[in-house]
C-alpha cells in the first residue's frame, strides 16, 4: 500500500501541511491587499431563494458544530478524553458529532443538486466550486465514515491527532502518531490539508471576513472626507 | 444642534407623465452590466399597482425597515440578533422571481434563419442563463394596469379602505391611477445601513448620499432585506449588492442626476436640506401620526441666524449655507409643506418628498367639470376625490389623510388664483377665499406657480459646491501626487479571484 510506505508519509504528513499552511496565510493576505472586492460569499441566493435553505442552513450549522468538536479536541485534549472517561457521557459526544456530520452532508448533498440541476445557478458556478464541491463531500462523507466504522473518534482524535498537528506547530512533525491509522483516516487529514491549500484561492474566504465589528458599532455608518464635526454618527 | 446638509429631492407626481425616461437615462449610464440588467434604481411604477419588485411595499412579506417595539425604533428582521442567525438564508429576502429574469432577443435568428414558410422570430433569451425562454413577468409589467384585478387590486396601499372605495377604483370610466416614480430616498434613518453586517454601506458625511462601499461588501444581503423601498439590489455576477448612487459623480461636477436632468415632465426638484444630526434617532422613534411633522422639524430653517451659526461650526461651508437658502425642496417640503414623504411609516426619515398628484382626484366624479362648484364647500371635489383619500394617505401621509388634503387644497386653491389672473373665468374673490381657506398666501402662491409651471433647470436643480476637490486634498498631498500619478491600470469587477 503506497500510502503506508514511510516516504510517501514523510511527504505527505510533515512536508504537505507546511505548503498548505504557508500557501493559505500568504495567498489569503495577498489577496485581501490586492484583491479585496473578490472577498464574498457570492451568494445565490437571489437566483434561487427556496432549496437555498434546506441546502445552506443544515451545512453551515451542521459543519460550525462539527468544526468547533475539531478545534476542542485540538485545544483541550485532555478534557475530551475526561469527559469520555464515563461511557454515557462519550456515547453522548459521539452521537453529537455523527448526528451533525450527516446533517452537514445533507446540506452539501442539496448544495451540489441545487448548483447543478437550477440552470441559473450552474451559471455562476465555476471549475473551481465543482473541484471545491467535491473537496467537500470527501471530507464530509470520509468523515462520517470514520466515526460509523472507527468509532470513539473523539477519544483517540485527542491522542493521536492532537499530538501530531500540535508536532507540526512547533515545527517537529512526529509521524509516529499516525502512521498506524487506518487508510480512511489518512484520507481525511490528507483531504483536509487539500482544502486548507486550496482555501485562499476560492470563494472560502468568505469564512475569514466574517462580521464581527458589527455586533459592537452604532446603527449609522457616516463617512467624512473632510474632520467629522462631532460624533460619528 | 448637530447641523448637517444633505441632498434632497422632491418630485412632483402631477406633472409626471410616466414616459419612463429618467428610467432609460440612468439604465443606460449605471446598469447595463452583467449581473445589474434587472436592476432599475430608477423606474416608473403605476400607482395602483404592484409595483417593482412586486409587492415591496407589504412589510409583513418582505418585513423591511424599523419598526417602533417596547418604546424603541428597531430593524423589523435585519436586527443584529436576527441577521446572526440568518446569515446562511435571509427568510425575508425577495428572489429574482420577486423581480424578473432579464431577457434578450436572438436577433441573429432574423437574419440567419432558414428559408421556409413562415416569418423568422426573435425568441427571447434569458440575460441570466443564456438559453431560451418564456417572458412571464418584466420591468413594468403592470405600466397603465390601474384598474385591472391582477395588479392594481392587490396594491398593498389599500389597507383600510372600505368595499365601496375599492369598488370605487375598478369601475369602468372610473377607474384611475397615476405614476410613482422612484430612486433611492438616500435616508436620514436608513435601514440598509444600520443592517449591514459587513459595514460597508454608508452616508456621507457632507451630503448624506447612500453608498455601498463594493470592496467591503461581502454579499451578506441583509441590506436587501432590510430596505423596506426595495432600492438595493444584489448583483448576481459579482456577488455584491448595488444601488442609487444619486449620480455623484455628476453631483460633484455640478451636473444633476440623470434621471433629474432627463426628466420630461420636469417633475424632479434638488438641493440642499439642512437637520439636525442629533434629532434624527429621537424622530424616527415619534408616534406614528407624528412623524411628518417630526421629519419637518428635525428640517432647519435655513435664514435662522442661529441655525447658520452652528452650520458654521460643523464646517458646513457658506456656499452650502447660501444654496440651502435658495433650495426648491426646503419650501417645498418645510415652509409650503405640499411635499411629503412616502411611506414614512417606514420610518427611514427619506429624504426624497413627493407632491401628491392632483389629477387623478380633481377629475371628478361629477360631469360638471373641475371649475364648477355645486355647493359653498370650494374644496368638494377634493373631499369627494375620485381616488379615495385614504389610499392616497397610505402612501404619503403615513396613513393620515389630514396631509395629503392639506397639499391637495394649497394646489387646488393655487390654480384657481392663477386661472382667475390669467384667464379671469373664475371670481377673483373667490379665489383669494380659496388660498385662504388652504392656509396660503398670494405670494407664496406665485411662488409655487412659478417654480411649478415655470421653473428653469437652475431653479429646479440647485446644486450646491461639493468640495471634493478640498476633500482628496486633505488626504493627499498634491505635491506628492503629482510626481506619483499618472499612467495606470484600472480593473474590472470580477466575480471572485
Amino acid at each position: 500500500m503506497a500510502l503506508s510506505s514511510n516516504s510517501l508519509d514523510i511527504v505527505l504528513f510533515a512536508a504537505l501541511p507546511y505548503l498548505v499552511l504557508f500557501t493559505f496565510l500568504l495567498v489569503s493576505i495577498q489577496r485581501y491587499r490586492a484583491q479585496t472586492f473578490s472577498f464574498s460569499s457570492l451568494s445565490s441566493q437571489l437566483l434561487e431563494n427556496k432549496r437555498h435553505f434546506w441546502a445552506l442552513v443544515p451545512f453551515h450549522y451542521g459543519i460550525l458544530v462539527v468544526f468547533a468538536g475539531h478545534l476542542v479536541a485540538f485545544l483541550i485534549p485532555r478534557s475530551i478524553v475526561l469527559w469520555n472517561s464515563q461511557p454515557l457521557r462519550l456515547y453522548v459526544l459521539e452521537v453529537t458529532g455523527l448526528v451533525f456530520g450527516i446533517l452537514t452532508l445533507v446540506g452539501l448533498t442539496e448544495m451540489i443538486a441545487r448548483r447543478f440541476t437550477n440552470s441559473k445557478v450552474r451559471k455562476v458556478t465555476s471549475r473551481l466550486d465543482a473541484l471545491l464541491y467535491l473537496l467537500l463531500l470527501t471530507q464530509v462523507v470520509s468523515g462520517i465514515a470514520l466515526a460509523v466504522y472507527y468509532p470513539w473518534g473523539s477519544s483517540w482524535f485527542a491522542t493521536n491527532l492532537t499530538p501530531y498537528l500540535w508536532s507540526l506547530f512547533r515545527f517537529q512533525p512526529d509521524l509516529t502518531y499516525i502512521t498506524g491509522l487506518p487508510i480512511l483516516a489518512k484520507l481525511h487529514i490528507l483531504n483536509a490539508f487539500v482544502v486548507i491549500g486550496l482555501f485562499p484561492f476560492t470563494r472560502l474566504v468568505h469564512i475569514l471576513v466574517v462580521p464581527n465589528p458589527y455586533l459592537w458599532r452604532k446603527p449609522q455608518v457616516v463617512r467624512w472626507y473632510r474632520p467629522a464635526p462631532r460624533n460619528l454618527t | 444642534m448637530n447641523v448637517r446638509s444633505q441632498i434632497a429631492m422632491v418630485f412632483h407626481l402631477d406633472k409626471c407623465i410616466g414616459c419612463h425616461t429618467c428610467s432609460l437615462a440612468c439604465k443606460n449610464i449605471w446598469t447595463d452590466r452583467k449581473g445589474t440588467e434587472y436592476m432599475w434604481w430608477n423606474n416608473v411604477e403605476t400607482k395602483p399597482g404592484t409595483g417593482y419588485p412586486t409587492k415591496w411595499e407589504d412589510q409583513e412579506k418582505f418585513k423591511g425597515g424599523w419598526e417602533k417595539k417596547n418604546g424603541h425604533v428597531r430593524l423589523k428582521s435585519t436586527g443584529k440578533g436576527r441577521i446572526v442567525t440568518n446569515i446562511f438564508h435571509n427568510p425575508h429576502m425577495p428572489s429574482m422571481d420577486d423581480y424578473y429574469e432579464p431577457w434578450t432577443y436572438d436577433y441573429q435568428n432574423l437574419f440567419n434563419a432558414p428559408e421556409g414558410p413562415d416569418q423568422p422570430t426573435a425568441k427571447p433569451i434569458s440575460m441570466v442563463t443564456g438559453e431560451y425562454i418564456d417572458i412571464e413577468s418584466g420591468p413594468n409589467w403592470d405600466d397603465d394596469l390601474g384598474g385591472s384585478p391582477v395588479y392594481g387590486e392587490n396594491d398593498p396601499n389599500f389597507a383600510g379602505l372600505t368595499d365601496e372605495q375599492r369598488l370605487q377604483l375598478f369601475s369602468i370610466e372610473q377607474l384611475v391611477f397615476f405614476y410613482f416614480p422612484r430612486i433611492c430616498n438616500h435616508c436620514t434613518n436608513p435601514a440598509c445601513v444600520a443592517a449591514c453586517p459587513s459595514g460597508a454601506l454608508y452616508k456621507r458625511g457632507e451630503d448624506g448620499i447612500v453608498l455601498l462601499d463594493q470592496k467591503r461588501c461581502r454579499a451578506w444581503r441583509s441590506c436587501v432585506a432590510a430596505c423596506p423601498y426595495k432600492k438595493v439590489f444584489f448583483n448576481w455576477f459579482t456577488g455584491k449588492s448595488e444601488k442609487c448612487i444619486l449620480c455623484y459623480p455628476r453631483l460633484e461636477t455640478g451636473q444633476a442626476p440623470a434621471c433629474f436632468h432627463s426628466c420630461v415632465g420636469r417633475i424632479r426638484y434638488l438641493g440642499v436640506l439642512l437637520y439636525d444630526a442629533d434629532r434624527v434617532e429621537e424622530t424616527a422613534n415619534l408616534p406614528q401620526e407624528q412623524l411628518i411633522d417630526g421629519q419637518r422639524d428635525m428640517i432647519l430653517d435655513p435664514g435662522d441666524p442661529h441655525v447658520i451659526a452652528n452650520a458654521k461650526k460643523n464646517g458646513i461651508p457658506d456656499s452650502v449655507i447660501k444654496a440651502a437658502e435658495e433650495s426648491p425642496v426646503y419650501q417645498f417640503i418645510k415652509v409650503w409643506k405640499l411635499a411629503l414623504p412616502p411611506h414614512a411609516e417606514f420610518r427611514t426619515l427619506p429624504m426624497l418628498f413627493y407632491v401628491p398628484p392632483m389629477a387623478p382626484v380633481m377629475a371628478s366624479r361629477q360631469d360638471t367639470g373641475a371649475l364648477n362648484s355645486v355647493s359653498d364647500n370650494l374644496f368638494h371635489d377634493i373631499d369627494d376625490a375620485r381616488v379615495p383619500m385614504k389610499f392616497l394617505a397610505n402612501l404619503f401621509g403615513a396613513g393620515q389623510e389630514g396631509k395629503v388634503a392639506y397639499a391637495l387644497r394649497k394646489q387646488k386653491a393655487v390654480r384657481w388664483y392663477r386661472r382667475a389672473v390669467t384667464v379671469g373665468d373664475v371670481d377673483l374673490e373667490t379665489a383669494e377665499r380659496m388660498l385662504r381657506e388652504a392656509d396660503c398666501t398670494v405670494s407664496e402662491a406665485m411662488a409655487i406657480y412659478e417654480i411649478t409651471s415655470l421653473c428653469t433647470f437652475e431653479q429646479r436643480f440647485v446644486i450646491p459646491p461639493m468640495y471634493r476637490e478640498q476633500a482628496i486634498e486633505a488626504l493627499k498631498d498634491p505635491h506628492e501626487q503629482k510626481q506619483s500619478a499618472g499612467f495606470g491600470f484600472l480593473s474590472g469587477p470580477r466575480r471572485g479571484l
